[in-house]
C-alpha cells in the first residue's frame, strides 16, 4: 500500500544511515587503494611513486600469505562450530525447569561484557602461563606436565579464547529461539516415545535454523577482523598470523603502507567472498 | 650579602613568574617500565621547578610503539616527547622528524652521557634523543646454586662454561632451571636474544652486499646451541618467554642463570621483589670459544621531541630535567642508589655511593663492552648490535623471530626456521631495493 | 510454560547449569579475587582462593597512577555519545526499510553489514591521515563518529527486525479508528518500539565500550577511554598479575553491572529477528 510519496519519504529516511556508511566505506577504500599502487614507505620519506601491481604480486607471493588465509579460516570456522554447539546444548539445558535459573544466567553472558584486550590478557597470564597460570597448577596437580599452551597448542588456545567471549552471544540467541518453541509439541513428542535425539534432530533443530543463521552471520563478521586477541597473546607467532594481522605486520611493523594496503584489498576481497557464500547459504533463511 | 641575597630572590621570583606565564602542558609517550613508571611519580618535582604540566601515556611496549610510529610518520603531533629507543632515534633523526638536541644547557652537562649512549641516539653527530636509561646485557646467576654446584663463574664466561654452569644447577625436583633465556618473537624480545647470541658465534645478518646470511653455518651453530641449552635446562614454554616473564621466574628463584639486560639486576637485587636478592652474582656476557664478539647488546630508552611540537621549551626543559643528574640524586635520596636510572651518565659511576652498588662495574663494563657500529665478527653494511638501523628491520626481524620461536617450541626443526628466516631476509631487502 | 519435572531432574538440571556457568564465569571471578591479592599471593603455588589477606592495595596503586575517572568518563561518553548519534541516523532507516520495503531493501541490509567486514589494520593510515586532515584526533567527537559508523548496521539490522515484528495490522485498525498520525506514532508506534529500541542501545553501548583498535589507535590523553588506560598495565616489568587484574577489574566493572541489571532487556533484544 506504500504510495510514491511514502516510498520517497522512506528513502530520505534512510539516506543519512546509507550515505554515512557509503562515505565510511568509500573513502577509506579509495586511499586504501590508490595506496595499494604505490610504493609508499612512511620511513624512507613517504609515497615514492606508482608501482602498478607489484604490491599484489608481492603480497600474494610472500610465504607468509597462504598460511595467513588458512589461520582466518581456521579460527572463524573453529569459533563458529564451539560455539553453535556448545550454544545450542547450553540454550537447551538454560531452558529446563531449574533453581537460580536468573543468576545462572548472568554468569552465562558474562564474558560477553569483557573488552577483548583484557580477556586475551588474564587468559594468558592468569591461565594459559605455563610456570605461574591456573591450569599449569591444574596440570600439576594432577602429575600432568603443564602445557604451554600460547606455544604448543597457540591456534586451539586462541579459538578457545575467542569461543569464550562469544559463546553467551550465542547461548543468548538460541535461548531465545528455543524458549519460543511451541512446547506442547515437544510434550506431544515425547508423549509418543520419541527419543531424546529423534527430538533435536526433527524438532529443535529445524526450529532453530534461523536463529544459527543470525548467530553465523553476525559472529563471522565479528571474527574476521579479529585482531587484540592476537597481538595481545602470540603476537602472530606460532602459526597465529590471521590476514588481518599479516596486514598489520606489512603496514605498522613493516611500515610499508603500499604492500599492506594491497593485502587490505585482498582482506576485502575475501571478506566479500564470505560474505556471498553466507548469503547464499544463509541468506533463505533470512527471508521474511 | 643582604643585597645579594635578594637580588638573587628576586631574580627567582622574575624567574618562576616568567616560566608561570609560559607554562605549558605538555603531552609525553612512555613505555610502562618501572623507571618511567617511577618518573612519572615525580612530575610535581618537573612542575614545581618549571610551572609545566605534564600528561602522561603509558602504554606497553608493542602498543607504544605502534603508536608513536604512527603519529611521527604522519605528523599527527598527538605528543610532546616520544620514548624511544636506540633502533628508532637515528632513523627518525635522518628524516627530520625529531628537533636535534644540540643546544642543551651548560649544567644539563651533555658530554656527561656515556659516548657508547650518545653515539648510539645521534645521527651524523647531532643528539636526537636523551637517554634516560641505558643497558647492555649481561649473566645474572645464582651464587648460592653456583657455590652448590662446585663451580665459579668466571668474569668472561664462554657458551661452553655456561652450558656446564647450567647442567650443574639445573633441579627439576626443586623446580629450578638451569638457565633462563628470551625465546619470546618480536625483534625487540627474542629477536633481540638470538641476534647477539649469533654474534657471539660469528654469525650476522647481512654480509656486505646485503645478502642474507641464515644459510651459513654460524647461524646454525648458534640456532643449535641455543635450542640445545633451553630445551635441556630451559624452563617449560621458554618459546613464549621475553623479559618480564624471565624475571619473574628468576625473581621467584626458579633459574639458575639468566642472561639478560643491565637494568633487571636492580629487580633482581630488590628484597621487596626478588626472594634472591642477597644471593645474585654478575658477568660478562659470554661467547663462543674463540670468538672475539661477545653477546651483549646496547639499548637505551631516551626522549625525544617530534618536529613540529609547539610546545618545544617546555619539552627541552622536561628532558632535561628527566635525564639530568639532578633526577638521578633526587630518586636516589627518595629510593637509594640501586634506584636510580642507570647506564646513561659517565658521573653516576663516578659517585662513590653508587660504586657500592654490587651490579654498577659490570653494567658499566658490559656497556663498554658494545660497540655498535663494529658489531660483528665479519665486516657488515649496518650499525646496531642487537638490531640492523634500517627502517625495514623490525617487521623483518619480528617475522624471522616468530619463525625461530616456533623452533623453539619444536614446531620446525633449526633448518626449517633458518631457510624461512633466509627467504623472509631475502624477500624484504629486495622489496626494499637493498639488493 | 515450565513443563512438570520430576524433582530429580530438576535437581540435575539445576546442578549441571550452575557448574557450567560457574565454569564460563571462572575467569572473571578469579580476576576479581586476584585483584585484592598481593603480587605475591597472586602467583602462590598452589593458588590461594580464599584465604588470602583481602587487600585494596593494587586499587591504591591503579588509582594513583591512572586518571580512572577520566578514562572512565570518555568511555561513557565515546559509547553512550556513539549509540545516541548512531540510533538519531538509524531509527528512521530501519523504520522505512520495515514499513515500506522495497525490493532492494534486504541488499541494502546486507550491504551494511558486509561494510563492517573490511580490516580496520587495513584502513589505519587513510582514516589517521584524514583525522589529522578533520583534526579530530584525539578528540572524542571523532570517535564518536568512528564507532558510530562502524556499529550503525548492527543497530540498522537489529531495528529492523523489531520494527518488522509491530504488526501492521494494529497501525490500519487505529487509522479506522480515526488515529491521527501524531497518536498513532506517539500511542501505538513508540510503546511497541521502545524495548527494541532499549535492547539496541544496550548491545550498541557494549560493543562500543568493549572496542580495542580505533580506541587506542586515534587517541592520546583528552579523548582515552578504558581501553588505554588498560594498556598501560599490561606486561610491565615485574610481577603485575594483581595489578592487572585490579586495573581489569575497573575496566570490566561498569560494563559488567550495566549488562547485569539490564539483562532482561538485553536478552529479549538479542535476537536479530531469530524468532518468529
Amino acid at each position: 500500500m506504500a504510495t510514491k510519496a511514502s516510498r520517497s519519504a522512506a528513502r530520505l529516511m534512510m539516506a543519512p544511515a546509507v550515505v554515512l556508511l557509503l562515505g565510511w566505506m568509500l573513502v577509506p577504500l579509495i586511499m586504501t587503494l590508490w595506496f595499494s599502487f604505490r610504493t609508499y614507505l612512511p620511513l624512507r620519506g613517504g609515497d615514492q611513486g606508482w608501482t602498478g601491481f607489484d604490491n599484489y604480486i608481492r603480497f600474494v607471493s610472500s610465504s607468509a600469505f597462504w598460511p595467513a588465509i588458512q589461520t582466518t579460516l581456521l579460527i572463524v570456522l573453529g569459533v563458529l562450530v564451539i560455539t553453535v554447539c556448545l550454544g545450542i546444548l547450553l540454550a537447551i539445558l538454560l531452558d529446563q525447569p531449574m533453581w537460580g535459573q536468573g543468576v545462572v544466567r548472568i554468569l552465562v553472558i558474562a564474558p560477553f561484557f569483557v573488552m577483548p584486550t583484557v580477556s586475551a590478557l588474564v587468559w594468558k597470564n592468569m591461565f594459559m602461563d605455563p610456570v605461574n597460570g591456573l591450569l599449569a597448577h591444574l596440570w600439576r596437580f594432577f602429575g600432568a606436565e603443564p602445557v604451554s599452551w600460547l606455544s604448543d597448542a597457540s591456534l586451539q588456545s586462541i579459538i578457545m579464547i575467542v569461543s569464550w567471549q562469544w559463546l553467551p552471544f550465542a547461548t543468548l540467541i538460541l535461548l531465545t529461539a528455543i524458549q519460543s518453541l511451541d512446547s506442547e509439541q515437544l510434550e506431544a513428542a515425547e508423549m509418543d516415545g520419541a527419543p531424546v535425539l529423534k527430538r533435536f534432530f526433527y524438532i529443535i533443530l529445524p526450529h532453530l535454523s534461523r536463529a544459527i543463521t543470525i548467530v553465523i552471520l553476525i559472529q563471522t563478521i565479528f571474527l574476521l577482523a579479529i585482531f587484540a586477541e592476537i597481538f595481545v597473546t602470540t603476537g602472530g607467532a606460532f602459526g597465529t598470523r590471521t590476514l588481518s594481522y599479516l596486514i598489520f605486520q606489512r603496514v605498522l611493523e613493516s611500515q610499508n603502507v603500499g604492500l599492506g594496503s594491497a593485502g587490505g584489498v585482498y582482506a576485502i576481497i575475501l571478506a566479500n567472498i564470505v560474505a556471498i557464500f553466507l548469503m547464499r547459504i544463509v541468506g533463505k533463511n533470512l527471508d521474511t | 650579602m643582604h643585597l645579594s641575597s635578594a637580588l638573587r630572590a628576586a631574580t627567582a621570583l622574575s624567574l618562576i613568574m616568567v616560566g608561570a606565564a609560559q607554562a605549558e602542558t605538555i603531552t609525553i609517550a612512555t613505555v610502562n617500565n618501572g623507571d618511567m613508571i617511577r618518573m612519572q611519580g615525580y612530575t610535581d618535582d618537573f612542575t614545581a621547578k618549571t610551572g609545566h604540566e605534564v600528561e602522561w601515556v603509558t602504554l606497553e611496549e608493542n602498543v607504544l610503539r605502534q603508536r608513536v610510529t604512527t603519529d611521527i610518520t604522519t605528523k599527527g603531533g598527538q605528543f610532546d616527547i616520544m620514548t624511544i629507543g636506540m633502533y628508532e632515534t637515528p632513523i627518525w633523526g635522518a628524516n627530520g622528524w625529531l628537533v636535534p638536541l644540540d643546544d642543551l644547557s651548560a649544567e644539563y652537562d651533555v658530554d656527561d652521557i656515556l659516548p657508547a649512549m650518545r653515539g648510539g641516539l645521534s645521527h651524523d653527530g647531532t643528539l636526537y634523543a636523551a637517554p634516560f636509561y641505558g643497558e647492555s646485557s649481561m649473566v645474572m646467576y645464582r651464587t648460592d646454586l653456583m657455590e652448590k654446584a662446585g663451580l665459579e663463574m668466571p668474569d668472561a664466561p664462554t657458551w661452553q662454561f655456561i652450558r656446564e654452569a647450567a647442567a650443574a644447577m639445573d633441579d627439576p625436583a626443586n623446580d629450578i632451571n638451569g638457565i633462563c633465556l628470551r625465546g619470546k618473537a618480536g625483534w625487540g624480545e627474542g629477536g633481540a636474544f638470538i641476534t647477539v647470541t649469533g654474534n657471539s658465534f660469528g654469525a650476522r645478518w647481512f654480509d656486505e652486499e646485503w645478502n642474507a646470511q641464515f644459510d651459513q653455518p654460524q647461524w646454525k651453530a648458534a640456532l643449535d646451541f641455543y635450542v640445545s641449552l633451553m630445551n635441556d635446562y630451559g624452563p617449560e614454554g621458554y618459546a613464549t618467554n621475553g623479559f618480564n616473564e624471565n624475571l619473574s621466574l628468576f625473581q621467584q628463584g626458579k633459574c639458575g642463570m639468566w642472561i639478560d639486560a643491565t637494568v633487571a639486576a636492580s629487580f633482581v637485587t630488590n628484597p621487596n621483589d626478588s626472594t634472591v636478592a642477597d644471593h645474585v652474582g654478575f658477568a660478562l656476557a659470554p661467547n663462543a670459544e674463540g670468538v672475539e664478539k661477545r653477546s651483549n647488546w646496547l639499548w637505551a630508552w631516551a626522549l625525544a621531541i617530534p618536529a613540529g611540537t609547539q610546545k618545544e621549551e617546555a619539552a627541552k626543559a622536561f628532558i632535561e630535567w628527566a635525564t639530568s643528574k639532578d633526577y638521578i640524586e633526587l630518586v636516589a635520596s627518595k629510593e637509594g642508589w640501586a634506584n636510580v636510572p642507570p647506564g646513561a651518565r659517565t658521573s653516576l659511576y663516578e659517585t662513590p655511593e653508587y660504586q657500592e652498588v654490587p651490579f654498577a662495574k659490570m653494567t658499566l663494563d658490559s656497556i663498554n663492552a658494545a660497540d655498535p657500529t663494529n658489531p660483528t665478527v665479519d665486516p657488515v653494511p649496518y650499525v646496531g648490535i642487537q638490531f640492523v638501523a634500517i627502517p625495514e628491520f623490525a617487521g623483518m626481524a619480528t617475522e624471522v623471530s616468530q619463525e625461530f620461536s616456533a623452533a623453539y617450541a619444536g614446531q620446525q626443526s633449526v633448518d626449517e626456521a633458518l631457510a624461512k628466516a633466509q627467504a623472509i631476509a631475502t624477500e624484504v631487502m629486495e622489496a626494499a631495493g637493498y639488493r | 510454560m515450565a513443563r512438570a519435572v520430576t524433582p530429580r531432574r530438576k535437581l540435575i538440571n539445576t546442578g549441571l547449569a550452575w557448574a557450567i556457568g560457574l565454569l564460563i564465569f571462572f575467569p572473571i571471578l578469579w580476576t576479581i579475587l586476584t585483584s585484592f591479592k598481593t603480587e605475591a599471593q597472586a602467583i602462590a603455588s598452589p593458588p590461594l582462593f580464599l584465604g588470602f589477606d583481602w587487600t585494596l592495595e593494587n586499587y591504591g596503586v591503579v588509582m594513583e597512577r591512572s586518571d580512572y575517572g577520566r578514562f572512565l568518563m570518555n568511555s561513557i561518553i565515546i559509547a553512550g555519545g556513539s549509540t545516541i548519534l548512531g540510533l538519531i541516523v538509524a531509527v528512521p532507516a530501519a523504520w522505512s526499510m520495515a514499513f515500506v520495503p522495497s525490493r532492494r531493501t534486504k541488499d541494502i541490509l546486507l550491504w551494511m553489514l558486509s561494510t563492517k567486514m573490511l580490516p580496520a589494520v587495513g584502513v589505519l593510515y587513510p582514516i589517521y591521515l584524514l583525522f589529522i586532515e578533520l583534526g579530530l584526533l584525539d578528540s572524542r567527537a571523532g570517535l564518536v563518529i568512528v564507532m558510530m559508523l562502524i556499529n550503525l548496521p548492527i543497530i540498522v539490522w537489529m531495528l529492523y527486525t523489531y520494527f518488522r515484528e509491530i504488526p501492521v495490522e494494529i497501525l490500519e485498525a487505529a487509522r479506522m479508528d480515526g488515529a491521527t498520525l501524531k497518536e498513532e506514532v506517539l500511542y501505538i508506534l513508540t510503546p511497541m518500539a521502545v524495548p527494541g529500541i532499549a535492547s539496541t542501545m544496550l548491545l550498541n553501548f557494549i560493543l562500543a565500550w568493549n572496542e580495542a583498535f580505533w580506541t587506542l589507535n586515534l587517541t592520546a590523553v583528552d579523548a582515552a577511554p578504558l581501553t588505554a588506560f588498560i594498556a598501560s598495565y599490561s606486561s610491565p616489568e615485574g610481577l603485575f598479575f594483581a595489578k592487572l587484574s585490579a586495573a581489569s577489574t575497573m575496566a570490566i566493572a561498569p560494563i559488567l553491572i550495566l549488562g547485569w541489571f539490564s539483562q532482561k532487556q538485553l536478552v529479549r533484544g538479542l535476537t536479530f529477528g531469530a524468532v518468529k
